[in-house]
């Protein structure tokens, strides 16, 4: 990631996703062990695909770890060694903006928000007035909550504004 | 020729004033709503399931056949603007056309996909005509041994074409064929990889997957990479397409479309299989000077050859669902109880029991077809427009947009926390160079394999020789391993010659 990557770049980085994969093949091999015995006859029964798969992630995890420790991948895209550096105040918005979203849509409705959620996206990427964007924000939320339940008929769920609408 | 007469009466039928008007409401309210991100043509077409309590059968049908076509056309238009594919079909048209939009060619992308649509269109109403019979005929003859291997050969060619990264692409399929265990196992109703929570009994949402994948994977990709001030003008450039345009789609269209309509007519096919052949197809076709395209600023021949096969196959889909009385799709499923609530039951009594409401259906796709190239080609211009929105309204639309389709598919917290969740793998998969397409397709594909090589095991009674001994599957499976080793014992051979 820096200007003048060293020979490989950043093998760290990639040990560490390869390991991510070695943990989701032991997830899933967890999971297929969990499967409960089915007193249904059959030649393959209901754990032998998922034992197959996470045994698969489990090795393609070891390869990638393995290429990783001797040297990575990533340090040689082009992409990444022309990438800015990592900009925490854009991605903690937009993670402030999906955290608001799960937290409040079973609790104050789509409307509220989705409209708060879209006012913090818009501050990630760099807009800076958060009135106008709450204007726009709300018009298109409340434009797709409409659009989707009262054209549509598709259920957004209840809230404190879709019960007045 | 009977088919011919059969036609005639048809059109005749479809051309009244009344069914014309129920062909252009169909072909509207199906690109309207084809447009809007995580709603397909299946949801539309059950919308509007009530209207068979009020109008008469070929009315309603022919409406529905324009929605079904319009919501084809429509489904492509947020792939290739915003990345936010509607339905399982158009998720391979994102990958170029998003790509090729953000490069100022969003205008072609789109004009492709039209014209595209409406040769593939074309094509399979033909072949609905003419060899759907015959293509049934073949498709019966095909068992879970042949659909295994065919689904083999689909894995293979994803991971072969890939190339240098196989190892990274096999773990994005993977990946794909874990999300694909989720939920209810169909043969032993045991629940799979649900970690006890309910909501995930139903298993997980391709559509879900691919918004996450594509949409909001790539918002967050772009906020980690956000340069204050950087602010990025994405050019809209020219509408039309070029000369060069035009001969580079015109043979993506007709490959894409013969692709299409068989893969669509047969009774495990759907659209997803062709649309990935083609795309991995054209990747290989293309003519060297463009090939650095594919995947770097877009490619047209990645639009135009996807949805062609698109098209082609939904358009397919209607041959089994009318001779066989098999709905192979979510889509042909609610059509097929459209039928039924008129007491008519597709099958291979239906085209002459009902002939003239089946023709007349047929000669409606026809209509169909032209009506929406004619509805939508203007519309090119203004689609469009939808890039000069600025960065940060543009992506905060996007996030909200995906947030209401997906919480619109079942109401529920959790699929919110999947979308995200694999939102924020999809971003680490472009940070650390995964394909995003073979995840995916592993998610389609894995349980239908799973189906059916148990399937297969049980009809042979554990003989796993069955996959060699039947002629057809062990033709699909030479194609396979020739598609995994032949590139290298060529480019060995090209080597050898050189030295």
């Amino acid at each position: 990631m820096n200007a003048t990557p060293q020979r490989a770049g950043t093998p760290g980085a990639d040990l560490g996703v390869g390991l991510f994969v070695v943990l989701l093949g032991l997830l899933t091999l967890y999971a297929s062990w969990a499967i409960p015995e089915s007193p249904i006859y059959a030649q393959v029964g209901a754990k032998a695909v998922p034992y197959l798969v996470g045994a698969v992630l489990v090795l393609l995890g070891a390869c990638l770890s393995a290429f990783a420790l001797r040297g990575g991948w990533s340090g040689g895209l082009e992409e990444e060694m022309a990438a800015p550096p990592t900009n925490w105040r854009a991605l903690g918005l937009l993670g402030a903006g999906l955290a608001v979203q799960l937290a409040l849509i079973d609790w104050l409705g789509f409307v509220i928000a989705a409209t708060i959620q879209y006012v913090l996206v818009c501050a990630a990427f760099g807009s800076r007035r958060p009135l106008r964007d709450l204007v726009i924000g709300i018009l298109v939320t409340l434009g797709a909550f409409l659009g989707f339940s009262r054209l549509l008929g598709v259920n957004i769920g209840a809230g404190v504004l879709e019960g007045i609408l | 020729m009977d088919t011919f007469a059969n036609l005639a009466a048809g059109f005749g039928h479809a051309l009244t004033p009344i069914n014309l008007a129920w062909a252009l409401l169909g072909c509207f309210l199906g690109t309207a709503i084809g447009v809007l991100p995580g709603i397909g043509p299946a949801l539309t077409i059950a919308l509007l399931l009530p209207v068979t309590f009020k109008v008469e059968a070929t009315g309603a049908f022919i409406l529905f056949c324009g929605v079904f076509y319009g919501a084809m056309y429509g489904g492509s238009t947020t792939s290739i603007l915003l990345n936010t594919p509607g339905e399982s079909g158009s998720i391979i048209t994102a990958l170029e056309g998003a790509k090729m939009a953000r490069n100022g060619r969003a205008g072609p992308a789109l004009v492709t996909a039209a014209v595209g649509s409406f040769v593939a269109g074309t094509v399979g109403t033909l072949g609905i005509s003419f060899v759907g019979p015959l293509v049934v005929e073949v498709a019966l003859k095909l068992g879970p041994a042949e659909y295994f291997s065919l689904m083999m050969l689909c894995f293979v060619t994803v991971s072969a074409v890939l190339g240098g990264s196989a190892l990274r692409g096999l773990t994005s399929l993977g990946f794909g064929l874990m999300l694909g265990l989720v939920g209810i196992d169909l043969q032993t109703g045991q629940p799979r990889l649900t970690f006890g929570i309910p909501e995930l009994l139903d298993g997980v949402n391709v559509v879900l997957v691919a918004v996450a994948l594509f949409a909001v994977g790539e918002t967050m990709y772009l906020a980690w990479r956000h340069v204050e001030g950087g602010q990025v003008v994405r050019p809209i450039g020219k509408l039309w397409m070029s000369a060069s345009d035009w001969r580079r789609s015109i043979g993506p269209w007709i490959r894409g479309s013969l692709l299409g309509f068989p893969f669509g007519a047969l009774p495990a096919g759907g659209t997803e299989m062709p649309t990935m052949l083609s795309y991995y197809a054209e990747r290989k076709m293309v003519k060297p000077e463009f090939r650095e395209e594919f995947g770097t600023t877009g490619a047209i021949e990645g639009v135009a050859g996807p949805e062609a096969a698109n098209n082609a196959a939904a358009a397919g889909i209607l041959v089994p669902m009318l001779t066989l009385g098999l709905p192979t799709s979510a889509t042909a499923a609610i059509m097929l109880s459209a039928f039924q609530s008129y007491g008519i039951q597709p099958g291979p009594m239906l085209f002459t029991q009902q002939a003239a409401l089946v023709w007349t259906l047929i000669a409606s796709l026809y209509i169909a077809n032209v009506m929406l190239v004619v509805l939508n080609l203007p519309l090119v211009g203004l689609w469009a427009r939808i890039l000069k929105i600025p960065t940060p309204q543009l992506y905060a639309g996007i996030l909200v947009f995906a947030t209401i389709g997906t919480y619109g598919i079942s109401n529920s917290v959790i699929d919110l926390v999947l979308l995200y969740g694999i939102g924020i793998i999809a971003m680490f998969m472009r940070r650390f160079d995964f394909p995003t397409a073979p995840v995916v397709i592993g998610m389609i594909l894995g349980p239908m394999a799973e189906q059916n090589l148990r399937q297969a095991l049980t009809i042979s009674q554990g003989d796993w020789t069955t996959f060699l001994t039947r002629p057809i599957s062990l033709f699909i499976l030479l194609l396979a391993v020739l598609a995994l080793v032949g590139p290298r014992l060529w480019g060995a051979w090209q080597a050898r010659r050189v030295a």
